[in-house]
């Protein structure tokens, strides 16, 4: 057994295609708890950071800085009463949620958070991730017809219209940047999440500024696709509250809502995951020949820690800020705890075998968080579309933009 | 890696796609009838994975399970369910359907009794790795004429769609 467990450690591959069960379990296990750790965090972030650019405080109560306002959120759902519409589609009602949580779940089995670092490499890994997230539609459609209500039935017809017809230009953009793994030396491309990764660093440049405006173009369809297909503002007229009250989820409450829920950040993080590998060189740190060297790989690997040393600091402003009087102690000694407990995680980074090994996760998880921030940056910025013009710009701008690129890389990639 | 419990996934996963099937034509719902038609889709994928085709068993999450049928459901949602529901299931060409199926059953038994002739004892695997790159060679240099042909059908079915559907173009 232990000979078992041991064997995996000097392969230089992931669990899944080392046959290592072991292993590939523990790698399963990580990133569920990484994920459910994402969705707290980003519950709490996006109501802050929306708060802030809003001129508001956000939560503030419970714990301090309201850092404790997530966990009460979860505590609320999960003893709430589970309410089912007499009319409803019994069974539907049921599998739908679970259906949406599945699929926004499966698609972490192939994400590449480093050469080693990931579940599985399938050889149809971005066509892994984008067919099973193209299923996550189906429980949303399920949701809104089994609610047997008016409001979840328009927001399911809203969802699968709109996820149908940014999914092509979604899928465009992805092949362009296939396209550009087949210039290697070897000249075959490759569809595994860690080939794109690997091509991009033979390559020596992210496929972003490949072609220069043409990946550019193609990494722009993507994030504007992207954002429609996980129906975040401004394109969520699938839960357009003015209008469809709460779309699709109206009749859901208590912790089926709260699959939902984990279910829509999960499918954002993977989203921005695929944005990343495809486009971003993945887990690959920046400037990785411009400013190459010991001296700038030392610097650039000291960063996860020095990240976490900041937000530390950040704890321990807030902990001097805090006001003096009696009622705020408690707050004040658990905000110093958190700080310390950050600043013991960035000084554990500081240590070189750590450091080497979370080095490419770091890289990986700093790039979808800057994602993760522009999500919430829109939803602060952009007024939601109307349904027409969201059609509008899916079919007559992004599908012909997205064919033009498909078609001038294949040029360009023959020619150059 | 070697493959594990091909046999268990095997009959798990035709079971799962003839019980779907099944499914399909005796609910009474269009909309379960439809869900079930995802599950049996989505089971085939599996047997494609068996067969070391990962390719196509992508391109059929990604296009059937994916896209044809949610606007399935897209229809069906719109449908009237309640009058759907008292209208007549199966119709009453029985005879021709019986033939249809012994026609069917006599084929399955010839292809067991008479099969080990015909096809050859073990197919050669195709390295999964290359599965891709070996469609792509296949559709676009070997049967290039047919596969042009066949977008040519589906441009014209598009054209089709478009001047059915728009009144002044």
């Amino acid at each position: 057994m232990l000979d078992y467990i041991k064997s995996y450690l000097g392969s230089s591959t992931t669990p899944g295609q080392a046959g290592n069960t072991f292993w590939a379990s523990v790698y399963i296990l990580l990133i569920f708890l990484g994920l459910s750790v994402a969705v707290i965090a980003m519950n709490w972030l996006e109501r802050k950071i929306l708060a802030h650019m809003q001129v508001r405080l956000g939560p503030m109560r419970v714990g301090p800085h309201g850092l404790l306002q997530p966990i009460a959120d979860a505590i609320k759902l999960l003893i709430k009463e589970d309410i089912m519409p007499s009319q409803a589609d019994g069974f539907v009602f049921w599998v739908a949620p679970i259906v949406v949580v599945i699929t926004a779940f499966t698609v972490f089995i192939v994400v590449p958070f480093g050469p080693t670092h990931a579940v599985t490499d399938m050889n149809i890994g971005v066509l892994f991730m984008l067919g099973v997230s193209s299923l996550s539609v189906l429980g949303i459609v399920m949701a809104g017809w089994a609610s047997n209500s008016h409001y979840p039935l328009m927001g399911a017809l809203r969802s699968s219209a709109q996820m149908v017809s940014y999914e092509i230009a979604m899928g465009l953009a992805v092949v362009s940047a296939v396209l550009m793994t087949s210039l290697n030396q070897t000249g075959t491309g490759t569809l595994s999440m860690i080939g794109i990764v690997q091509s991009q660093q033979v390559q020596q440049v992210w496929f972003a500024f490949k072609f220069f405006p043409l990946g550019l173009i193609a990494f722009f369809v993507f994030a504007v696709a992207m954002v429609a297909e996980t129906n975040r503002a401004p394109f969520d007229l699938p839960e357009a509250e003015s209008e469809l009250t709460a779309g699709f989820h109206t009749e859901y409450s208590g912790f089926r809502w709260s699959l939902f829920f984990l279910a829509e950040y999960s499918a954002m993080i993977a989203v921005s995951s695929i944005a990343v590998t495809l486009w971003l060189g993945g887990w690959l740190r920046p400037f990785p020949h411009l400013l190459s060297g010991s001296t700038w790989d030392l610097v650039f690997s000291l960063l996860a820690g020095i990240t976490f040393l900041i937000l530390g600091l950040m704890a321990f402003v807030g902990v001097f800020r805090m006001p003096k009087h009696p009622y705020f102690r408690v707050q004040t000694i658990g905000l110093a705890g958190f700080g310390v407990v950050l600043g013991l995680i960035g000084l554990l980074l500081f240590l070189p075998p750590v450091r080497d090994r979370v080095q490419d996760i770091f890289w990986f998880s700093a790039k979808v968080a800057f994602f993760m921030y522009l999500y919430i940056w829109y939803r602060g910025t952009f007024p939601r579309y109307r349904f027409d013009q969201l059609m509008k710009v899916g079919w007559k701008v992004l599908l012909p933009v997205g064919i033009g690129v498909l078609i001038l890389t294949a040029v360009a990639g023959v020619l150059l | 890696m070697q493959p594990v419990a091909t046999t268990f996934f095997f009959y798990f996963l035709s079971g799962l796609t003839l019980i779907a099937g099944v499914l399909v034509i005796t609910r009474r719902n269009p909309v379960h009838s439809a869900l079930a038609l995802i599950l049996a889709l989505l089971g085939q994928a599996g047997l494609y994975l068996m067969l070391y085709a990962p390719f196509v068993a992508g391109v059929q999450i990604i296009l059937y399970a994916g896209g044809i049928m949610v606007l399935f459901l897209f229809v069906i949602m719109l449908v009237n369910i309640e009058k759907s529901q008292k209208e007549e299931q199966f119709n009453k060409q029985w005879v021709v359907g019986i033939l249809a199926a012994v026609a069917l059953g006599v084929l399955f038994v010839l292809v067991y009794t008479k099969g080990k002739s015909l096809f050859p004892e073990r197919v050669a695997q195709l390295p999964e790795q290359s599965n891709t790159q070996e469609i792509a060679v296949m559709l676009y240099g070997n049967y290039m004429f047919t596969f042009e042909i066949a977008s040519l059908l589906l441009l014209v079915a598009i054209i089709g769609a478009v001047v059915m559907a728009k009144k002044r173009i």
